[in-house]
This record gives C-alpha cells, sequence and structure tokens, in this order.
C-alpha cells in the first residue's frame, strides 16, 4: 500500500466522536477485494440470444404457443397424415348430417367432411400469413434500415411514402386490388397483403435503427474504416432484430385474419382452394339452422392466430432490453 | 443567510429552525439493515448489517462505487426502494421512532416535511411539462402549506431565492428545458429544503454537472443547510468529495460498511484494505501527489510513471499530429421554425501531439473537446483549418490512403456499455479491425486477440464471453484490446475512465501508461477532469466554448495556471481545499 499523505491533516480537528459514530472498521475477510474486477470463466457464454431463451423456456405461455404452431405447421405441409379423406369430394345427400363415426365433425351444406375440410384449410392459412410476413419483414426492414441509416433526404422520402401506404386501410385496399385481379393464388393474395401491410414495420425499423447508429461501436467501426453499407449489416441491423423479430410474429396472425377476410368476401382465393375464409363464407348462409359449421373453421383459425400471438408477446418479453438484467 | 421565511414547524421555545429536540440525541438511526431484492435468480442482498447514525445539523457522507448498496440504504430511510427492494432486517429509527414497523400514512407524512430528498439527475426528476414554479408549489402543498394563492407563490419564490436563483418570479413561471442543468440541481434542492425537513439525503446531488457547476452548488448546500440546521446525509462515490463536505463518513462495500468514523481520521488513517485502496487510488486526492513529489524532487518511479523527456523511443519525427487552426461549425435550428443558424464548437484551435507522449485536452460539456477530437479521428471534417499526420494533411488523403490512415489512429470512447456490439462476441469484437484490414490467417489473428487480451491483462477466456456478461472495467479493456489490435501510433482516449468507479478508473489508467511505456503510443487524452489528467499527461489544451484558453505542460498547467478558467477548474477539484490544508498543515 502507497504512502498516505494524509498523515497530518491540517484544519479544524473533529471534537470525540459522539456515540453511534465511533471509528469502525470491518474485519478485513469480510471485504472480498479480489472480486472488484474478475472475470467469471467457467460459465457458459451468453447472449442476447441464449439469454432470451433461457428466459422463454421456462414460461408455460411459450410451450402451449410453441405446440399449437407446430402442429398448425404439421397440418399445413402433411394434411393427409391428419385424414384419409378428400375434402372435395362432397355428397350432397349427406349435406348437414351431424358428426358420426368417421366424420367427427360432420357435414356442411355442400355434403362435404368439415374436419377435413377444417384440417386442408390450415394450409391456404399459414402459407398465405407466412409469405407476407416474409416479404413483409424484406421490404419493411429494407426501407426503414435506409430511412433510418442513410438519414437526410433519403430518410425524408421513404418516410413519407411510408406515412401514405400507412394511411391506406391494409384490408380496404386488398379488397381493392383483390376484386381486379383474375389470377387469384395463396401467392397473389400474400403479395397485396405485403404490398399493404409493411408500413409498421418500417416504422420499427427506423426508430430502432436511429437508435442503435448512435452507439459507440458503430463510431468505433466507423474509425477502423468500415463502409457504410456493410456497418449497416454486421453491426446496426443485428442489433435492430429483436423488435422486428417481435413485429413480425404478432403480424403473421394479422395476415392469416386478412387473408380469411378475402375469402369471406369471396375475393381472396378462388373457391377451388380450401381455405378457412371461404368455409366461414359458406357456413353464413346456415348460420341460424347450424351454426356449428362455422365453428371448427372459425375455431381453427382463432387457435392458429392465437398462437403466433401469443409466441409474438413471449418473444417481447425474452428481447425487450428493458426486462434484461445488467 | 437567516430564515426570514416562514417556518413550518417552529420549535416549541419560538426559536426559527428545525432543531426543537435535543441535539445530543441522534436523529437517524439505523441498525444492522439487511435488504434485498428479489431477482430472477433468487434474492440478492444489497445491504447487509449496516448501522448509521446522524446526529441533528451534521453532516454525514456514504461513500461507495456503484453497487456498493449506499443508494439502497438512503433509499430505504425515505420508503422509495426500487422494484422488488424490500428492508428484512434491522430497525431504521428517525427521532426514536422506528421506520420500519411504521405504517404508510406515518412514513408518507415524514417524506419531504422531516426527511427531504436531492435526486441524483436533474435532468429526468423535473416533470418537463410543468412549469418549476407549479412543481415547488406541489411539494409545498404536499408537505401541507395552508395559506393563500398569493401566499403560495410568494414562498415558491422565496425558495427558488434560497437555493440561489436569481430572479425567482421570472424563474418559476419557466419551464425545466430553459433552465441548465446546475439550476434544476438548485431548484431541486430548494424543493427537497422548502418544508424545512430535519434531515435532507443529497443521492450524488452533482454527479451529473460539470466541475464549476458542481462545486457552486455543493457550497451552496453546505450553507442551507447550516444555516437551517437541517442534517445532511450525502451519498457519493467521490472519497474526496464526501471528507471535504461531511463530518462523519461511513464507506461500504458490497452491501457492508467497512470502515466508519470522522471524515478526516479516516481519510488521514484508513484501516480497511479496502479504504486504503480508495483512498491511495482516489485520482481527486492523487492529483496534488506528483506535483509534491516533483517539488522534492523525489524519483516518481512508486508514482505514475511520468516520463517528461524520457518518451520512449519510436521512430518518425517529434510531432505526430499537429492540428492547425481547427475549425468546426454546425448548422444549428435556429430561433424561428426553418431558420438555421451557426453554431462555432470549435474556433481555430491548433496543438500539436508529440510521438510517445500524453496530450490531454480539458474542458466542461460544450466546450467542443469531442469535436476537436473526432477531426483528428478523420470522423468529421474540419470546416477549416487541418490535421497533419506525420505533416501530411489528412483531408487530402485518397480513398486508398485513407483507408490505411485508419490503422494509424484509433479510439476508445466513454461509454464502456455502448461501445462494444452486444452481438460480437469478444474475440470476433477484437478480431474485427484484423479482418477488416486483411491481417494475416485466421490462426494468427487469434493468437494475435490471445496476445491482445494478455496486453490488457484479461484471461484468453474472456474470448468466449459477451460484453454483457462484463463489468464496465472489462469492456473499457476490452475496447483497448480492439483499439491496439492495428498497432496504431496514436490513440485517441474521449473519456475513457470518466464512467468507470474510481478503483477501476487507476487499474486503466495504471494499463494505459503501461502499453505507453512498452509500445511507444501517443495518447489524446479528452476529459473533463483535471484531477486525471495530472496523472496521465504531459501536455495540456484547455478549452472553453470552443477557443482554446490555456495550453501548456501539465506542469506548468497546475502550478502556474495563467488563465482564471483554469484556476477555476483546478480549485472545483473535489478534495483540492482538503488537500490544501493537508500542505499547509
Amino acid at each position: 500500500m502507497p504512502e498516505n499523505r494524509y498523515e497530518n491533516p491540517g484544519g479544524p480537528v473533529t471534537p470525540s466522536p459522539r456515540p453511534g459514530q465511533e471509528r469502525y472498521v470491518a474485519p478485513v475477510d469480510e471485504g472480498g477485494l479480489g472480486a472488484v474486477d474478475a472475470v467469471k470463466a467457467d460459465d457458459a457464454p451468453t447472449s442476447l440470444w441464449r439469454d432470451a431463451w433461457l428466459q422463454m423456456r421456462s414460461r408455460w405461455l411459450f410451450w402451449v404457443s410453441a405446440v399449437i404452431i407446430v402442429l398448425v405447421v404439421l397440418v399445413a405441409a402433411f394434411p393427409g397424415l391428419f385424414t384419409s379423406l378428400d375434402p372435395r369430394v362432397c355428397n350432397l345427400a349427406q349435406a348437414l348430417e351431424p358428426p358420426q363415426a368417421g366424420h367427427p365433425f360432420g357435414f356442411d351444406r355442400q355434403g362435404c367432411d368439415i374436419y377435413t375440410r377444417t384440417i386442408y384449410g390450415a394450409r391456404a392459412s399459414v402459407v398465405v400469413g407466412v409469405l407476407a410476413t416474409t416479404m413483409v419483414v424484406v421490404l419493411g426492414t429494407a426501407i426503414g434500415a435506409i430511412a433510418g441509416y442513410y438519414g437526410k433526404w433519403f430518410d425524408t422520402i421513404l418516410s413519407r411514402i411510408t406515412d401514405i401506404f400507412f394511411a391506406i386501410p391494409l384490408v380496404l385496399a386488398a379488397i381493392v386490388i383483390m376484386s381486379v385481379t383474375t389470377n387469384r393464388t395463396s401467392f397473389t393474395v400474400a403479395f397485396v397483403l405485403a404490398l399493404f401491410g409493411w408500413t409498421q414495420i418500417a416504422r420499427i425499423t427506423r426508430g430502432t435503427v436511429l437508435s442503435v447508429k448512435n452507439n459507440e461501436f458503430v463510431t468505433a467501426a466507423r474509425s477502423l474504416g468500415m463502409g457504410r453499407g456493410q456497418i449497416l449489416w454486421r453491426h446496426v441491423l443485428p442489433n435492430s432484430a429483436a423488435p422486428i423479430i417481435v413485429y413480425a410474429t404478432v403480424a403473421l396472425g394479422q395476415f392469416i385474419v386478412a387473408e380469411a377476410t378475402l375469402s369471406f368476401l369471396g375475393i381472396g382465393l378462388p373457391p377451388s382452394t380450401v381455405s378457412w375464409g371461404g368455409d366461414i363464407s359458406a357456413a353464413q348462409g346456415a348460420i341460424r339452422t347450424a351454426p356449428e359449421i362455422l365453428l371448427y373453421p372459425a375455431g381453427g383459425l382463432a387457435l392458429t392466430v392465437l398462437g403466433f400471438m401469443m409466441m409474438g408477446d413471449v418473444v417481447r418479453d425474452a428481447l425487450d432490453p428493458k426486462a434484461r438484467k445488467r | 443567510m437567516t430564515t426570514q421565511f416562514p417556518v413550518t414547524n417552529e420549535g416549541a421555545d419560538g426559536t426559527a429552525g428545525p432543531a426543537p429536540f435535543d441535539p445530543s440525541k441522534p436523529l437517524l438511526e439505523i441498525r444492522d439493515l439487511e435488504i434485498s431484492f428479489t431477482t430472477g435468480v433468487g434474492e440478492v442482498q444489497a445491504v447487509r448489517g449496516a448501522d448509521l447514525t446522524v446526529y441533528p445539523g451534521q453532516s454525514v457522507a456514504i461513500v461507495g462505487e456503484s453497487g456498493s448498496g449506499k443508494s439502497t440504504t438512503a433509499a430505504a430511510i425515505i420508503d422509495l426502494l426500487p422494484g422488488t427492494g424490500k428492508v428484512t432486517g434491522g430497525s431504521i429509527r428517525f427521532e426514536g421512532r422506528d421506520l420500519v414497523t411504521a405504517s404508510r400514512a406515518e412514513k408518507e407524512a415524514l417524506r419531504g416535511r422531516a426527511i427531504g430528498l436531492v435526486p441524483q439527475d436533474p435532468m429526468s426528476n423535473l416533470n418537463p411539462v410543468w412549469r418549476i414554479g407549479t412543481q415547488v408549489e406541489e411539494a409545498l402543498k404536499a408537505n401541507g402549506f395552508k395559506g393563500s394563492k398569493a401566499a403560495l407563490r410568494e414562498r415558491v419564490a422565496e425558495v427558488l431565492a434560497e437555493a440561489g436563483l436569481p430572479d425567482a418570479t421570472r424563474r418559476a413561471r419557466q419551464y425545466p428545458h430553459e433552465f441548465s442543468g446546475g439550476m434544476r440541481q438548485r431548484a431541486l434542492i430548494g424543493i427537497g429544503l422548502a418544508s424545512r425537513p430535519q434531515l435532507l439525503i443529497a443521492d450524488e446531488p452533482t454527479s451529473a454537472l460539470d466541475v464549476t457547476v458542481q462545486r457552486q452548488i455543493l457550497d451552496h448546500l453546505e450553507d442551507m443547510t447550516r444555516d437551517l440546521g437541517t442534517a445532511l446525509l450525502f451519498i457519493t462515490h467521490d472519497l474526496g468529495l464526501a471528507a471535504e463536505r461531511a463530518e462523519h463518513l461511513l464507506v461500504m462495500f458490497k452491501g457492508k460498511v467497512v470502515e466508519s468514523g470522522p471524515a478526516r481520521e479516516i481519510l488521514a488513517d484508513p484501516q480497511h484494505p479496502y479504504t486504503q485502496r480508495l483512498v491511495a487510488s482516489a485520482p481527486s486526492l492523487a492529483s496534488r501527489r506528483i506535483q509534491t513529489a516533483h517539488v522534492h524532487g523525489e524519483a516518481s518511479a512508486e508514482l505514475h510513471a511520468h516520463h517528461v523527456g524520457e518518451a520512449p523511443v519510436a521512430a518518425g519525427p517529434a510531432t505526430v499530429v499537429e492540428a492547425k487552426n481547427l475549425t468546426k461549425v454546425f448548422q444549428i435550428r435556429g430561433p424561428r421554425p426553418g431558420s438555421s443558424a451557426d453554431f462555432t464548437a470549435v474556433d481555430d484551435v491548433s496543438f500539436t501531439l508529440g510521438r510517445g507522449r500524453t496530450l490531454a485536452i480539458v474542458g466542461e460539456s460544450g466546450s467542443g473537446k469531442s469535436t476537436a477530437a473526432n477531426m483528428v479521428l478523420g470522423l468529421l471534417d474540419p470546416t477549416s483549418g487541418s490535421v497533419e499526420f506525420d505533416g501530411v494533411d489528412v483531408a487530402a488523403l485518397n480513398p486508398k490512403e485513407a483507408f490505411a490512415f485508419r490503422r494509424r489512429v484509433q479510439p476508445v470512447f466513454q461509454n464502456p456499455y455502448g461501445s462494444l456490439d452486444p452481438m460480437f462476441s469478444i474475440f470476433r469484437s477484437i478480431e474485427e479491425p484484423l479482418k477488416l484490414h486483411g491481417v494475416g490467417s485466421p490462426k494468427e489473428r487469434e493468437a494475435r486477440v490471445r496476445e491482445l487480451l494478455d496486453m490488457v491483462s484479461l484471461p484468453q477466456s474472456a474470448m468466449r464471453r459477451f460484453p454483457n456478461e462484463l463489468s464496465g472495467g472489462q469492456r473499457q479493456r476490452i475496447a483497448i484490446a480492439r483499439a491496439l489490435a492495428l498497432k496504431p501510433e496514436v490513440v485517441v482516449l474521449d473519456e475513457v475512465v470518466s464512467a468507470l468507479d474510481v478503483l477501476v478508473q487507476a487499474q486503466i489508467l495504471e494499463l494505459l501508461d503501461d502499453l505507453q511505456t512498452e509500445l511507444g503510443l501517443s495518447y489524446l487524452f479528452i476529459t473533463h477532469d483535471l484531477a486525471v489528467v495530472r496523472q496521465i499527461a504531459d501536455d495540456v489544451v484547455v478549452m472553453q466554448s470552443g477557443k482554446v484558453v490555456e495550453q501548456a505542460s501539465t506542469d506548468e498547467v497546475f502550478d502556474t495556471p495563467r488563465e482564471q478558467y483554469t484556476r477555476d477548474l483546478l480549485a472545483a477539484i473535489p478534495g483540492a481545499r482538503l488537500e490544501g490544508d493537508a500542505l499547509a498543515g
């Protein structure tokens, strides 16, 4: 310990300490000084993603939504595993017949097996949802990141374009476009939804990029001579990913609902494609006499959307920087 | 200052002032206080068996680094523990009443009226959409002010005038954003003392402010509490500041009181190893030390090696960086919407950085020191003037040369939490510069990363960690390792130690000094803290509002400051007064 330079302090000398304020020195071994700046070397390395995973897996909501999502994706990918019937083979003679052996949900007005149609309807919803979300993430992230990162007139122009698209209601715009589209497939529906649905992600990305780009690690990368595009790709975007992922899971649910809405209105997928929206539309006519027909496709839709929304919630909690420790 | 204001809790004997009770009885008595927080990983003990006694009118300081439990202890007194914190044991007696077992209503009655609080951050503790006067009014009303509207308004003006805000009536009608940081803190002190509490808790009241402002505020706080007879409980990380301002001192470390007693006694004769280290490494206290050695002609080997005239031999001319008449003008928003105005951040600044030496640029916030540093780094283009590196104008380089130039000058920044990409492992962070500049094979790069980690005294196993797992000091070491990866000649250190606790700060300064000796580096050291300058710099440039006010060797600046501004800065170093006493005695 270096010598002390205050051995003889001048100035007024304090009178002898009052009760409760006597000189006290804690026993030395309690200090643990070595630990002031030590590295934990033995723990497994953690990162944002690892921490998030550890937090998510301890929540039942995560497991419930994961089971729902896995189930829905399985049904969408391999409907044949769940039913041996063809959803398009219907027998009018069996119209509105109640559930019976081999047909657990009964028959609809056309005499089609409701269970089989509900199983096959999952594919259209999931495909449109996933496609539209992918397109929205790519388009929205690109526009938001460019506006936020390059700023100046890029930002002015792109932000105004975003505002314009933001002002157009998604479903209204989709109705207008779809009603003049002749060749309607899952892809066109997803494309039209993505065309008017990217604004929210663009805004979120722009905001995150704006805050991330002011970090000192970005300045450090600049002083290394790294190019702007490289910095955006390597440092800024990975650090902006969390809110985008969170919004994407929520958006997936919204797009599934939007697809169902369009199909219900008869301007989504063509009637030849089995979809929940189409079946809900078809069930509408019998809502007073046989409301249970409506129940099954609507239930499938609700369950799927619920699964993705709950997952979005869990992921948001796990990635929220304010909830993160340290 | 006399108490010509209506005093709410006048003593029974008619004397003004908040001390109607026996001054020999403790006002606040904390015994065996235990506080714990519930976190995801279980209970964490923040305070373990703390004892504290405050007498009426006395000033007591708690000193400790972040995480020592000093603020938690203070928060427990007024029952404002954040989040899941709760008192799990011990007692807090205020005027003989136990606050731990007191009802909510009782505690609320004490808050503000008997125990005032001055919070840490003046920027976030005033509501930005309310006038200052309204916020003072609210504090007065909440603490039982009875009287007409006019009387209330008059009292608000008095509170602000007391707090040292001139033209108080007009100030009361302004909004927080119209106040500077110092003025806001004055307003908060006014609010804290508005109801004449017997105890005022000041939690790091000035750490967000510039040093010169800090000193004024502390002087004022001291005067006011003395005149009103208010006891002051002062929370700080700065031992010098605490010893200068307080009678009784508590040193806390990891939730425990490691040493307590009369302030001067502790400073003169620290007993606990932690306190000893704190005293030895506090830059504010060490600031005079080199000078003493210098005066007595002592060998400085045991001191921070100061190689004036013994700079490591390195190739090239004696001057590495020369800034010539640097000027930077920013376009800022003008007085009217849509208009713009010129703001000269750096005004005709010239300095030279000698090879193997350290040049400190000192100034308060807004002095333009960081802007100057960014121009040296080539991150900002000067409006006029030039930065010459080995006699070559940096602005005139073509893109390829400019890229190569980056290898020669590297920065380390202030904020240890923002300077590393949280998504990158430590290995990737340090390897990145090597990869970008195409240095070596992957194997060689890994060897270099290991070597760099050794250099900054971190275990090689730290490579696999992510920044969020490391402490502030460790991250700063990583940032230094990354800056050194390309073997630069000049390192720009922008407030590198300002965000660190004193002990860690001393370690980092030592490391920087070792590296300079070892590698012959030249440092451009940007700081607001003159005390640190004394420990590390050979030459000093003092900046104020974009202009250089004084430029000389460190010894000259400290021994014979020519400008009033420099003298103010020197006088404002916490502990300076005390050391003057010590030297005189």
